[in-house]
Order: structure tokens, then C-alpha cells, then sequence
């Protein structure tokens, strides 16, 4: 795309310079040729200081995808610039990204020129810094993720995990425990009031049958009358007290 | 021409048919009675359906044949395990007393089958309860979301997960790391893991108070705990059902493979797995019958147990099946995704060329115009079957396949809090017989004062039980549990059964046994439970003893470890046992199975002493 618009400019000038003389002429053509050329130069495959950037638009959105074209192209640059000026504070602009060998998969390398020399590279640890700060503002740009939108050797800052204050498990062991235990509690509470109530009981009863029983024997003993008559007294007798 | 040893003075020792005639009448006494009837059922259902219906069952289906494997299965649960089951109750009803007791009643020199039974139900039951600690501790975190074990802790700087986790999975990680934290071998004990004290706590605790008044209150938590798994299983079958891959693992379960009829460790495994399942030689069987009325029909109620057992283990392997299916296909569809992009990113191609169906051609298009390129990607085979296999059985299922499975599915709080209940319930409902066969013999051997409320004998045998599992709460705590289950769960159970169908046929002879069923239920067995109980059930319970004691003595002890240093990694490393293991086996295996002929042979040298004291004053 450089390559196009500077042909057009050299034709512009072409048309332009009629006026000019010669030799101004070839000079601005020679350097013109020499950037074009260095720009060439900088940005290829496994360049030292820049980056291969992978994009799964089709995985990520669906139907919804948009198409990768150069629109998309100078969105990325200008994104990659403005992080650029924010990590560096010096004034990027779009020129200074340059892209190459673009696929269909949508993959490109992308380099950074230093605004104050444009053939200079930025070296690669800046730009790693810029854009793992900026890395949220680069992938909503695209709608896109961390996974989506890939960096080949730039790691993605994971967010932890979400650790509650108050471990949830404790708070529901609590209330089992709590339940269970004030049950146990509840039961032998129970089980010893009925034991003292049973005892309660038990103790009239006793007297009772004891009665009962000396009945039985002195009748069976058959000093008849006088004996039941005894009891009988007898009987009156704790009648009456109580 | 019955063989029966002799037995001088069986009938002092037993309550005759006038002195059931007459306890039944007076409805009194001291022993606990079922509410009703239901009541016993279910009991008797909890304990028979535990966790092994769903964890173990599912997984021998799967690889002795699927559809075929439940012929042996059926076929041996109507020889071995409905005949044993009668045999158990109908004891138990007719003696009315519990494992020791029984035994006493029938032969004293045999009172070394219910010692036998109480400490094969302990060891059970501190490993068992181990394994609803676990379970309780997934419950507990089950109410947060996300999950868990959805995520794995990032590692120091940020930029990735920790090394353990990210070489194996988000869910082997929270078992094997978070709730075990398990050392690399079974020696290295590595001190306490207290979320395990504190689960192990609770899960005493809740045993603790559910059998605190004995069946009185265990009998009333059974309503819950029996009935409550079916509920379970019937909703995850509607969820399972409607999920993506449940007909494949339906299919993977059920596809019959009728040539392992023919191999012998399918019917094995069958025998073994009936037998367990059952839960028979626990002595917790015999205790339940006996609180029945004299008259109730134990004949059907060991052929609605075995109906009801089959049909859950059938029912929980179809619901299980459906959530691995779920899972398998999930993998599988990630698997194929990944190589996918891989292939899309080597060739930087556009990304809808190379999709699922067109994706086997791509790859061998590629492989054979670029070979070096296609394996230089390293690009693994998504083998589906492989996915439908690995790790479906025990703990693995429970803890890390299905755990993954819940995380992928919507909801995923609500389903993992469902699926820990139902083991719970499952796990609780068989310990209730677990502890009755602790508690009960130990009432009968007289060993604590009998003046001593149910309540205290319960707390006292549920805080031992606890200080004592803290062995499982260990960094090696997982092995510990493993050790226990493979011989202390094994080995003994079949000879106490073995001891018990030799006592009941041959010593208190089948023809009183004959005459009891026809006192209780009004007609005598027909030749099918006698044939079986002489003959068919004995020589399959020793076939089966034999088979596991010459496997056991072939093969080199090992044991499967979780090392992340190891080669195989995640897969779990196999590793030999230390030598004193073989002193920890003979405590949990033989010191069980000893104590049956050691008791008899004590007996006899006491008693023989006693007699020559005696002949000589």
C-alpha cells in the first residue's frame, strides 16, 4: 500500500516538478526510491524488532465478522500508534507502523519507526510494553480477545482468578456444622429430661407395687382376716398421711 | 443324605418357635423395631446402592463388553447375590441378634465370623467415610460461581497458570493439588491437610447424629437419603439427555461385545462386583433383620433388593454415561479445533477453508505435500475412544471427569451442588449399615459397659472412628484410601461370605434353616435357594477368592501416584509399594480373615484347659 501511494506521489511530482530543474528532480526521486526501499528493508519476516500479529475474526464474532480489508489495516496502524505514544510520549503516526507479507489467514509483521528517525526501529521491548498496557483498548478496537487477536511472542497478562474475602465453603460448613451440633445437642437435652422424667415416674410406681406385692404374700401366707386387716390399716394409715 | 456337622446344643442357644411365638405377641422388649416397613426397605436399599453403583459398575460395563457384560452381571446376581441376601436376613429374623450374636447363637467357636464382619465394617467404614469427606468438601465449594476448579491459579508473574495446572487440567488440579495436596508416594506423609480434618469432622459428625438413637434416627434420615439419589439420577437423565455426545456414550456403554463373554476376568468382575454390591459379610444385613417382625417375608424382600440393585446400577451407568459422552465430545471437538488452527496457522490460510468435515482431508492433503512442516507441528490424533475411556472410574469419575463435565454445562453451581448431594446421600445411606455392624457387635461382645446409652456408644465409636481416619488426611491420604480399598474391601468380605454360607449349611444345618423360612413366611425355600445356597454360591465365591488370591500373589504390588516430576505426566504414575506394605496388607486382609479359624482355635485351647483344670480337681 506504501509502495501505491508513494507512486502516486512520485507522479504527482512528476507533474509537479515540471518547473523544477534536473537535478532537484533526482534528488527527491533518489530519495524517495530510498525510503520506499529502506521501508522494504525494515519491515520483512522474522525482522529483530517487530511482530507477527495473527487475527481469528471468523472465530471470534461468527456471523457476525467483518471483513479484513485496508480500512481495517489503518485502523490497526493508527491503534498500534496511539499506544505507541503512549508508552513513548513521543508524536507516532500511522507511517511509522509498517506492515508486510499479509496472508489470508489474516496474519502480518508489523514494525515501529521512531518518529524522530524514521529509519530507525523501535526496538522490540518497547513495543512489547506498549502494547501488553494497551492491550484491552487494542482488541475492543477490533471487538476482538486475547486469543483472537494474537501477538506471536508477547504474553497475555492473565487476570487471576476471583478469590471471594470470605471462603464460600467455610460459610456453608459453618451452617452444617451448626445444624448438626445443635441437633446432638437437642437429642441428648431430650434423651436426659425423659430419663429424669422416667425416674420421676418410677419412684411412686415402686412404692406401689411393693404394696402389691406384701399384699399378695400375707394372703397367701392365709392369716386371713387379721392379716389383710393389718395391711388394710397399714394402708389407711399412709392413706391418711399424704 | 444331608451333610451337617454336629452342633450339640443349637437349641439352648437359639429362641425357639414359642419363644418367637410369644416376643411376637407381646411387641415388647428391649431391641429396636422398624416404624414400618418402608422404612426397612430403604435402609436396606441405602445400604446396598452406594457410590459403587456409580462409580464402579458404569466403569466394568464399559470395558467387559458394554450390553454384554450384563449377562454375567444378572446372571450372578440371581446365583450369587439373591441367594446370600436371603440367607443374611432370613439369620438375622430368625436369631434376632446382630452379626456376633448370631454367630454365637449358632456355634460359639464361630463368634470369630461376626468379630471378623465388626472389623472389616470398621476398616470399611474409615475409608468410605473418607471418601464423603472428600465429597462434602466439593460440596461446600460447589455454592460459588465460577466453580472452583473451572480455573487454575495464575503462576508469579501474570502471564501464565501455575506449571502443574497447565500441564494437566483445571479439575486434576483441584483434586489432586487443592483438596489432597498428595505427596508423590505413599511414605512421604507430609503432615495434616486441614480442609481434610475439617470435612473428615463433619462427616463424622453428620454420621454421629444421624444414627445417634441407632435405627430410630437413621431410620427416619433414610427417607431422604434413599429416595433422594432417584431424584437426582432422573434429572441429570432428563439434562444428560438433552446434551451434545449423550447418545455417543450411551452408545459406548451399551454397544455389546459379545467375544469378552468368553473371556473368564468378565464374569470375575461380574461375581465381584454383585458381591459387593450387595454389601454382604458387613453384618449390618443381618442386624436390620433382625428388628423385623418374626413373620416378615424375607424370601421377597431379597428379590425386590436384588431387582432394585440391578435396576440402579443399570439406571446410574445410563445417566453417568451420558454426562462422559458429553464430556468426550467436548474434548474431542476442542481437540479438533486446535489442530485446525494449527494447521490454519503453519499454512497461514484462510480461516474457513479447513473446517470439522473437511478436516481429515486437509490434514492428509498436507501431510503429504509438506511432511516435515505438518510434523514439526506436533499435531496429536483426537481419538474419541480414547476420550470415552480415560478416567471413568472411582474417584476419577466422580472428582475430575464429571466435575469438568458440570463445568461446561450452563448453570454449572446448581448441577454440581445436585450431583455432590446425591453422593452424599448415596455414600451416608450405606455407612448407616456400615455403623450398625461396628456398634451392634460391639454391644454383643460386651467390650463397652452395657449400661451405656445407644447415644454414647454411637458418639464414643464415631470420635475413635474420627482420630483414627485422620490417617486419610495425610498428604498421602489418597493412597492410604486406595490400599484400603483394594484389600481391605476384598479379600476378607469374600471369606466371611464363604465362612457364612459354609456355617448356615452345613452347621446349623439347611433343614432347620428349611424349617425356620417355613416358620416365618409359611412355605418352605424352593430347590433353587437350597441348591444355591449348598452348592452354586459356595463354589462361586471360591472361585472368585481364588482368582484374587493367586492375582494377588502373581503380580508386584504397585500403586498409582500423582508426580508431577514423573515422565507421564498427567497420566498417574505406576509405582511399587514400599516392602512394609505387605505388614499394612496383612492387617487390613488377613488379620480379618484369621480371626474366624484363630477365634475357633483360641476357643478350643481355652475350653480344652478349662475341661483338664476341671477333670483334675
Amino acid at each position: 500500500m506504501l509502495r501505491f501511494s508513494l507512486s502516486e506521489l512520485l507522479q504527482l511530482l512528476k507533474n509537479f516538478c515540471f518547473s523544477f530543474s534536473g537535478k532537484m528532480l533526482e534528488k527527491i526521486l533518489i530519495l524517495l526510491c530510498l525510503t520506499s526501499a529502506a521501508a522494504g528493508q525494515l519491515c520483512k519476516p522474522d525482522a529483530s524488532d517487530g511482530y507477527k500479529v495473527r487475527l481469528s475474526i471468523k472465530t471470534a464474532l461468527g456471523d457476525q465478522a467483518y471483513l479484513w480489508d485496508e480500512k481495517e489495516m489503518f485502523l490497526f496502524r493508527s491503534t498500534m500508534a496511539y499506544a505507541m505514544r503512549g508508552q513513548l510520549n513521543q508524536q507516532f503516526d500511522v507511517s511509522n507502523i509498517i506492515v508486510c507479507e499479509e496472508t489470508a489467514r489474516v496474519s502480518f509483521w508489523f514494525v515501529v519507526t521512531s518518529p524522530l528517525n524514521t529509519s530507525n526501529l523501535v526496538d522490540k521491548k518497547s513495543v512489547e510494553e506498549a502494547v501488553r498496557k494497551h492491550r484491552n483498548r487494542i482488541n475492543s478496537a477490533f471487538l476482538l480477545t486475547d486469543e483472537t487477536l494474537e501477538f506471536e511472542g508477547i504474553p497475555r497478562t492473565l487476570e487471576a482468578p476471583f478469590t471471594p474475602d470470605t471462603p464460600p465453603w467455610l460459610i456453608v460448613f459453618g451452617v452444617v456444622m451448626g445444624a448438626v451440633v445443635a441437633g446432638i445437642i437437642v437429642f441428648i437435652g431430650f434423651s436426659v429430661v425423659q430419663k429424669k422424667r422416667k425416674k420421676n415416674k418410677k419412684t411412686p410406681e415402686d412404692e406401689d407395687s411393693e404394696e402389691e406385692e406384701s399384699r399378695g404374700k400375707t394372703m397367701e401366707n392365709g392369716a386371713a382376716n387379721e392379716g389383710v386387716y393389718n395391711m388394710s390399716f397399714t394402708d389407711e394409715e399412709r392413706f391418711t398421711r399424704i | 443324605m444331608r451333610l451337617v456337622l454336629p452342633n450339640p446344643g443349637l437349641d439352648d442357644r437359639i429362641p425357639s418357635f414359642e419363644d418367637l411365638k410369644r416376643m411376637d405377641k407381646e411387641e415388647g422388649g428391649d431391641r429396636p423395631k422398624w416404624d414400618n416397613k418402608a422404612q426397612y426397605i430403604l435402609t436396606c436399599v441405602g445400604f446396598c446402592v452406594g457410590i459403587g453403583n456409580v462409580w464402579r459398575f458404569p466403569y466394568l460395563c464399559q470395558s467387559h463388553g458394554g450390553g454384554a457384560f450384563l449377562i454375567p452381571y444378572l446372571i450372578l446376581l440371581v446365583l450369587e447375590g439373591m441367594p446370600l441376601l436371603l440367607l443374611e436376613f432370613a439369620i438375622g429374623q430368625r436369631l434376632r441378634k446382630g452379626s456376633v450374636g448370631v454367630w454365637r447363637a449358632i456355634n460359639p467357636y464361630l463368634t470369630g465370623i461376626g468379630i471378623a464382619s465388626m472389623l472389616v465394617s470398621l476398616l470399611i467404614g474409615l475409608y468410605y467415610n473418607t471418601l464423603i469427606a472428600w465429597i462434602m468438601w466439593y460440596l461446600f465449594n460447589s455454592f460459588q460461581s465460577p466453580l472452583p476448579w473451572s480455573q487454575c491459579p495464575l503462576n508469579d508473574n501474570g502471564t501464565g497458570f501455575v506449571p502443574e495446572c497447565q500441564r494437566s487440567s483445571t479439575t486434576d488440579y483441584y483434586f489432586y493439588r487443592v483438596t489432597l495436596n498428595s505427596s508423590t508416594s505413599i511414605v512421604e506423609s507430609g503432615g495434616i491437610h486441614w480442609p481434610i480434618v475439617v470435612c473428615l469432622l463433619a462427616a463424622w459428625t453428620v454420621i454421629c447424629i444421624c444414627y445417634i438413637r441407632g435405627i430410630s434416627t437413621s431410620g427416619k434420615a433414610v427417607y431422604v437419603t434413599a429416595i433422594l439419589p432417584y431424584i437426582v439420577l432422573a434429572i441429570f437423565l432428563i439434562r444428560g439427555l438433552t446434551l451434545k455426545g449423550a447418545f455417543t456414550g450411551i452408545k459406548h456403554l451399551f454397544t455389546p461385545d459379545v467375544n469378552e463373554l468368553a473371556n473368564p476376568t468378565t464374569w470375575l468382575n461380574a461375581g465381584a462386583q454383585v458381591f459387593y454390591a450387595f454389601s454382604l459379610a458387613w453384618g449390618g444385613l443381618i442386624s436390620f433383620s433382625s428388628y423385623n417382625p418374626i413373620h416378615n417375608n424375607c424370601m421377597k424382600d431379597a428379590m425386590i433388593l436384588t431387582g432394585v440393585t440391578g435396576f440402579t446400577s443399570v439406571y446410574a451407568a445410563t445417566v453417568t454415561y451420558t454426562i462422559v459422552g458429553f464430556r468426550a465430545t467436548e474434548r474431542y471437538d476442542n481437540c479438533i479445533s486446535n489442530n485446525i488452527l494449527t494447521l490454519l496457522n503453519a499454512f497461514d490460510l484462510p480461516e474457513d477453508s479447513i473446517t470439522t468435515s473437511n478436516y481429515e482431508a486437509a490434514f492428509t492433503c498436507y501431510n503429504s505435500s509438506n511432511p516435515d512442516t505438518v510434523l514439526g507441528l506436533d499435531i496429536k490424533p483426537c481419538d474419541m475412544q480414547k476420550l470415552l475411556s480415560e478416567g471413568v472410574e472411582g474417584t476419577g469419575l466422580a472428582f475430575i471427569v464429571f466435575t469438568e463435565a458440570i463445568t461446561k454445562m450452563p448453570g454449572s453451581p446448581v448441577w454440581s451442588v445436585l450431583f455432590f448431594i446425591m453422593l452424599f446421600c448415596l455414600g451416608v445411606s450405606s455407612l448407616f449399615g456400615n455403623i450398625e455392624g461396628v456398634v451392634v457387635p460391639l454391644k454383643d461382645l460386651k467390650l463397652l459397659p452395657q449400661k451405656w446409652p445407644q447415644e454414647a456408644l454411637t458418639g464414643l465409636t464415631c470420635f475413635i472412628a474420627f482420630i483414627i481416619s485422620l490417617l486419610f488426611a495425610q498428604h498421602s491420604g489418597l493412597y492410604w484410601v486406595t490400599l484400603f480399598d483394594n484389600f481391605a474391601g476384598s479379600v476378607p468380605l469374600l471369606t466371611i461370605g464363604l465362612f457364612e454360607m459354609i456355617a448356615v449349611a452345613y452347621i446349623y444345618g439347611m433343614d432347620r434353616f428349611n424349617e425356620d423360612v417355613e416358620f416365618m413366611i409359611g412355605y418352605k425355600p424352593s430347590f433353587f435357594w437350597q441348591a444355591s445356597l449348598r452348592f452354586t454360591s459356595p463354589l462361586i465365591v471360591v472361585v472368585i477368592l481364588a482368582f484374587y488370591l493367586v492375582t494377588l500373589g502373581q503380580e508386584e504390588l504397585t500403586y498409582l501416584v500423582w508426580d508431577p516430576e514423573s515422565e507421564k505426566f498427567p497420566a498417574l504414575a505406576s509405582v511399587p509399594y514400599p516392602s512394609w506394605i505387605n505388614a499394612a496388607i496383612f492387617l487390613l486382609a488377613g488379620v480379618p480373615s484369621l480371626v474366624m479359624p484363630g477365634y475357633a482355635l483360641c476357643r478350643l485351647v481355652y475350653v480344652s484347659c478349662k475341661n483338664r483344670i476341671q477333670g483334675n480337681n
